[in-house]
């Protein structure tokens, strides 16, 4: 049975879905809500935050060994950032009426806040940390640039032209007061998008106290790993020599960081198991049914006990740095894999079991269309190309040695 | 500040409150103009609805009465409301099915069929949305497009709706869908529009049996009043305080 008025791409859908539940669903059930877009959208807030936060070692803590990848780790941070609310803006019904959050916003809701954070952190964070960062250097490219360059960087700077010792000393000095205030709003961006999930309480598998913090530090180990990632294939590309110093260092924190992760997520699973509550039985078949795959191999096993070996395998150092090297770039890979499939477990998963705990759904991603794997390979790749044409206008290690000279 | 710029300030200030209270006044003012014209107010009323369970024979009048009233999109697909049919066996197995998204022929032929006699009780369940007196979906909402009335219905404003399917998502009965030609979420109004014009929601009109009973809980001498004092009550899934205002008698324990 099906009906004329909806459109054959959705009833197709919808058909396909309701062939395969799986014991008794509400019948509204039958939809999956929140698609393939809101999986990409707290992945890629989650290497924001864990980019900003290795980005504040060097500011705040001052841990010289990660200075070689400061920038890179700041520019990842807004090239991801950037992307990051284009998922949440693309799956929406009424994608033209969401300057409403911003207008009349609901004081109650947490999706609307975290319109605020997001913008907060955004403008109030990263763009000027980006720019007290380069500015002195934007000034002398300025002076020096010939051609269509010479406004853009004049442009970038800020139409700004002091380079005084005191004048960049300033600079530094609020660049580490942003950095600081930089911190508890990483902090705030991602436990936030955590937070979203956790307080729906008609939600078993999303409902936890512990969702925030599980989502903050799995956003610092994916952050760490993509801008450990990114380091490497960067280094790789221009024929340089990887900083083993500062390597070693960044993979002992993501070493740390997996383990707290770890940790966390299984104290969440054992504190639900031991509570046994009403939901238990279906969220057992859950996993053991649909998820099986994405959780117990991709999540757990390749994506964090494997990597969780190879660091600390690595850490021993009996292995040189060419070993070393693979050992971190595999670890990072699988720590991706491992990550995106958290995410797409925490909310694909919370929509194939029925709230009547009675019935599970299906999900079957579209190939084509907005809400589409399509899609999300291209915001997935979105992030790379602003970092490419960032690193063109901002670049690392060429602006670091001519600052070096100058001084 | 001395009194010069006081008063320069105050040409300012004074216009803007002013135009800021008259577009507060407008944001609120449909239902207050609608209470001029009509003569109808929502302050007056706490509007409900009871259930009882022993009555309803599963002839889903209610499902297609909603449909037809309210446009209700796609077959078999969106529902305002619905019916869930329970079995139980001896051995204590609960078999559920929504009977809604049937057929009428299949429902026909399921209900010629012979007991089963391990079947030892069996009883039809009509649900809709629970108009909670404290709604998640509410709550949640980041733009304020779902409300609750002054009469305790929970509605969604269509024009303001931005698709983003939280409160789905934050209904733990499965209320709410995303009607896929107006890409706003929909649930069931208690058909508002006919209520207070001091009608019955189209469910309870065509009910055989009367099992929904419609009601206003300010009411003194209300049916639904009475329905509650008569019969032990419970809601769905009260652990969760959502405080529903679809109230059910003689429900059992293995309905969610």
């Amino acid at each position: 049975m099906s009906d004329a008025s909806l459109p054959a791409a959705l009833n197709e859908q919808l058909a396909n879905q309701l062939s395969q539940v799986i014991g008794f669903i509400y019948p509204n059930e039958i939809e999956t809500h929140w698609a393939i877009l809101i999986v990409v959208y707290p992945y890629l807030t989650g290497i924001v935050a864990g980019a900003f936060i290795l980005a504040s070692l060097v500011k705040v803590f001052n841990v010289v060994e990660v200075q070689p990848i400061y920038r890179l780790a700041l520019l990842a941070a807004l090239s991801f950032m950037l992307v990051a609310g284009m998922p949440l803006q693309l799956h929406l019904g009424h994608p033209e009426r969401a300057y409403e959050i911003f207008m009349t916003p609901q004081p109650t809701s947490a999706m609307a806040m975290f319109g605020f954070v997001y913008l907060w952190y955004l403008l109030g964070i990263l763009l000027i940390e980006v720019w007290l960062e380069y500015r002195e250097q934007l000034v002398l490219m300025a002076r020096e640039a010939k051609g269509v360059m010479k406004p853009v960087y004049r442009a970038l700077s800020l139409w700004s032209n002091d380079v005084s010792p005191e004048a960049v000393a300033w600079d530094h000095r609020v660049s580490k007061i942003v950095t600081i205030i930089g911190i508890p709003s990483a902090f705030l961006l991602h436990g936030y998008v955590g937070f979203i999930f956790g307080s729906i309480k008609a939600n078993p598998w999303w409902g936890s106290v512990l969702m925030p913090i599980v989502f903050l530090m799995s956003a610092i180990v994916s952050g760490i790993a993509m801008v450990m990632l990114i380091y490497m294939v960067i280094s790789l590309l221009r024929n340089e020599k990887i900083d083993m110093r500062c390597l070693d260092k960044v993979g002992l924190f993501l070493l740390v960081a997996l383990i707290v992760d770890f940790a966390l997520e299984g104290l969440e699973f054992i504190h639900r198991v031991y509570q046994n509550e009403e939901s238990l039985k279906i969220l057992s078949e859950l996993i053991s049914v649909k998820l099986f795959n994405s959780m117990v191999i991709m999540q757990v096993t390749l994506g964090m006990l494997l990597p969780l070996l190879i660091l600390a395998l690595a850490r021993s150092r009996r292995f040189n740095d060419d070993m070393r090297r693979i050992m971190y770039f595999l670890s990072a890979l699988l720590i991706q894999v491992g990550i995106f499939s958290m995410r797409w477990n925490v909310v694909i998963g919370g929509q194939l079991f029925s709230k009547s705990y009675r019935g599970l759904m299906a999900y079957k991603m579209e190939l084509t269309g907005i809400e589409s794997l399509w899609t999300a390979l291209v915001l997935l790749a979105l992030p790379f190309m602003i970092l490419t044409v960032l690193n063109y206008l901002l670049p690392t290690r060429w602006l670091e040695k001519r600052a070096l000279a100058a001084h | 500040m001395n009194k010069r710029d006081f008063l320069k300030n105050s040409i300012v200030f004074f216009p803007a409150a002013g135009v800021l209270s008259a577009l507060t006044c407008q944001a609120e003012g449909k239902e207050l103009s609608a209470s001029m014209t009509t003569g109808y107010d929502a302050s007056q009323h706490w509007y409900g609805m009871g259930v009882d369970v022993d009555k309803c024979i599963g002839c889903n009048k209610c499902v297609e009465a909603c449909k037809a009233e309210n446009n209700v999109p796609g077959e078999p697909y969106y529902f305002r409301t619905w019916i869930e049919r329970y079995d139980i066996h001896a051995d204590g197995e609960v078999k559920v099915e929504c009977i809604s998204t049937r057929t009428p022929e299949e429902r026909l032929a399921q209900q010629n069929q012979p007991l089963d006699p391990s079947v030892v009780r069996s009883f039809f369940v009509p649900k809709l949305c629970n108009q909670c007196a404290n709604p998640p979906c509410v709550q949640v909402c980041p733009v304020g497009a779902t409300f609750q009335t002054r009469d305790g219905v929970v509605l969604v404003d269509e024009q303001r709706c931005i698709g983003c399917r939280y409160c789905i998502q934050a209904c733990p009965y499965g209320a709410r869908y995303l009607n896929p030609q107006t890409h706003t979420a929909d649930k069931c109004t208690f058909c508002y529009h006919r209520i207070t014009k001091g009608q019955l929601p189209a469910c309870v009109e065509v009910c055989p049996t009367e099992a929904r009973i419609f009601g206003d809980l300010k009411g003194k001498q209300d049916r639904l009043v009475r329905f509650q004092h008569d019969n032990e009550i419970s809601v769905l899934k009260p652990d969760l305080n959502t405080e529903p205002k679809v109230r059910y008698a003689r429900l059992d324990g293995e309905v969610r």
